[in-house]
């Protein structure tokens, strides 16, 4: 389990557009590595490239490398099936299958992958939901449809579902934006926990956020619409949000920017 | 606007809310006529329909010989028999065109909507949308030329179901295609976050998710081919008894039952044919959406 990942040299196109230029960095395992930086400046689009998920956009392309453990993902012959399987993400908004109990939720990508033993079945639910601070909230109802959770609840079920099928990294792209506070103190307090086994990087808007969960954080800024993003600096929370190095990332956490 | 309000002395009631000019009010007014009187003028013709149909067809329909007989052996001018060879001919027909159009349909949709990108897609997409709008009395031509004039097969009710698919076909498609559109990509892409494979995703995330929507469109698909009948004066023999083979002879339908007694029958009897085989038609129509909207309630998503 938890992996490190290391991104070499990335550039990342869609199309004739380049969208970020150059980002070096390390997530260590067992740690939370935030990503921030203004909108349009890539962050999304690098977690995105984590887990090739920006395959399914036409005419994005990857250059450089992207190690999951020192093993390129984007090899040649790597398939990108197989890199989700070990590099799971979260997503925006929650987004339940809507034709799936709760359970089934939890243990999508199990069943979907080929596992038919109902009793590891529901010990992979159980574990998934207790690990994503939901058990005790629906064990009473795991038959009932997935969508008539509170929106908070449907991200923690989201959660769940990802780490049921025990991937190496977590990747969450601004996993609270669509919460509360209250729900997404839950979600923080969860991403802590977590920790423990996994390697987590998380998109974010909320600086307070990436102060309070996050080990490392990485700033991205682009110097004007249509340029590519670039990482700024990346270094412990910390430093970022108290002494950061580049004059830059002073300017936007502290709110002098644009 | 603001100290306006805050202001100590506001006029009493101030009247800026009920203040409506009659210019207005006699737009409103006019619209309000306009709009309905169109409602009606769409209403009439379809109330009229219904009931100078429900009430010539009702007595026809009522006797129990009518869903369980043919006329084979009843002379044109007696009331007797029934047209359940009609009604077998029809179902027989619009299954046989399912079974092609159905599975064709939605994999078609499945293609133009997951996987179609670039020139052959858009050739496909193009096609469909001609093909919707070929008459149907071309498709029946087509079929008849095809395997009639060309290949040498008698004409059957199997050649009118080849012909009810290409009418069945682009209603299939364009409908699943809407159907699986309004699938989030967030589902798949949940989906391929797991390490799910593409096709067991569309396969069990994203048909299942359209599904109610593609199975309403299905039914209103046959509902629509079942009452066609230019494929069936065209590639069939009217028959007055039963058939149930579609493959070989003469086979009835409801469109045709009411053709031939229509233009070979003017007694009494024949006009109450006419009548009954419409009203046993629309039923059946009827019957195919009302299937159709109790399978989109009961297999809605539940939230």
């Amino acid at each position: 389990m938890a992996k490190r990942l290391d991104l070499k040299d990335v550039d990342i196109y869609y199309g004739d557009f380049h969208a970020v230029q150059n980002v070096n960095l390390s997530v260590p395992p067992r740690s939370v590595t935030s990503f921030i930086g203004p909108s349009g400046c890539g962050k999304s689009t690098v977690l995105r490239t984590l887990n090739r998920m920006h395959e399914e956009i036409p005419g994005a392309r990857v250059e450089g490398q992207i190690q999951l453990d020192g093993e390129d993902i984007y090899a040649r012959g790597s398939d990108a099936v197989a890199v989700r399987r070990t590099i799971g993400m979260v997503f925006q908004r929650p987004n339940p299958f809507p034709t799936m109990s709760i359970r089934d939720n939890v243990v999508a990508g199990l069943k979907l992958q080929g596992v038919r033993d109902k009793k590891k079945l529901d010990e992979v639910c159980e574990a998934s939901l207790r690990g994503a601070n939901l058990w005790k909230e629906v064990s009473g109802r795991l038959d009932k449809p997935g969508g008539g959770l509170s929106g908070g609840q449907q991200q923690r079920l989201c959660i769940a579902r990802a780490i049921a099928v025990q991937p190496d990294v977590l990747l969450m792209d601004e996993p609270c934006s669509a919460l509360d506070p209250i729900s997404t103190l839950a979600i923080e307090d969860l991403i802590g926990d977590l920790k423990k086994d996994y390697t987590i990087v998380i998109v974010t808007h909320n600086m307070q956020q990436a102060a309070r969960v996050s080990d490392q954080t990485a700033f991205f800024n682009l110097e004007a619409t249509g340029k590519p993003g670039h990482l700024v600096e990346i270094d412990d929370t910390e430093k970022i949000f108290s002494n950061p190095t580049e004059r830059e990332t002073e300017d936007y956490i502290s709110g002098r920017f644009g | 606007m603001s100290a306006a309000l805050d202001a100590p002395e506001r006029p009493a009631a101030p009247a800026t809310f009920r203040n409506v000019s009659t210019a207005r009010k006699i737009k409103d007014r006019l619209a309000t006529v306009l709009v309905s009187l169109a409602f009606l003028i769409a209403v009439i013709p379809l109330v009229w329909l219904l009931v100078s149909v429900l009430i010539k067809g009702f007595p026809a329909i009522v006797s129990a010989d009518w869903w369980t007989r043919s006329l084979s052996g009843v002379t044109p001018d007696e009331v007797r028999g029934g047209v359940y060879h009609a009604i077998v001919g029809t179902l027989v027909q619009a299954v046989i065109s399912g079974v092609i159009a159905v599975p064709v349909g939605i994999l078609a949709a499945v293609y133009l909507v997951e996987y179609g990108r670039g020139r052959l897609a858009k050739t496909t997409s193009f096609m469909v949308d001609i093909l919707s709008g070929v008459p149907s009395i071309v498709a029946a031509l087509f079929i008849f030329a095809l395997f009639v004039s060309i290949v040498g097969l008698e004409q059957s009710g199997f050649l009118v179901g080849l012909a009810l698919v290409l009418l069945m076909l682009p209603v299939v498609i364009r409908n699943t295609e809407e159907m699986l559109r309004l699938v989030p990509d967030e589902l798949r892409e949940a989906s391929y976050a797991l390490g799910i494979p593409k096709w067991k995703t569309i396969l069990r995330i994203v048909l299942p998710t359209a599904l109610s929507g593609t199975i309403t469109g299905v039914m209103l698909a046959f509902a629509r081919v079942m009452g066609e009948t230019a494929p069936v004066l065209v590639l069939v023999g009217y028959a007055r008894a039963i058939n149930f083979n579609p493959f070989e002879g003469n086979q009835a339908s409801l469109p045709l039952l009411i053709y031939t007694e229509l233009s070979t029958n003017p007694s009494a009897a024949g006009q109450l044919r006419i009548w009954g085989g419409a009203l046993t038609l629309i039923l059946i129509v009827m019957l195919f959406q009302l299937a159709a909207s109790l399978i989109s309630r009961y297999s809605a998503i539940s939230k």
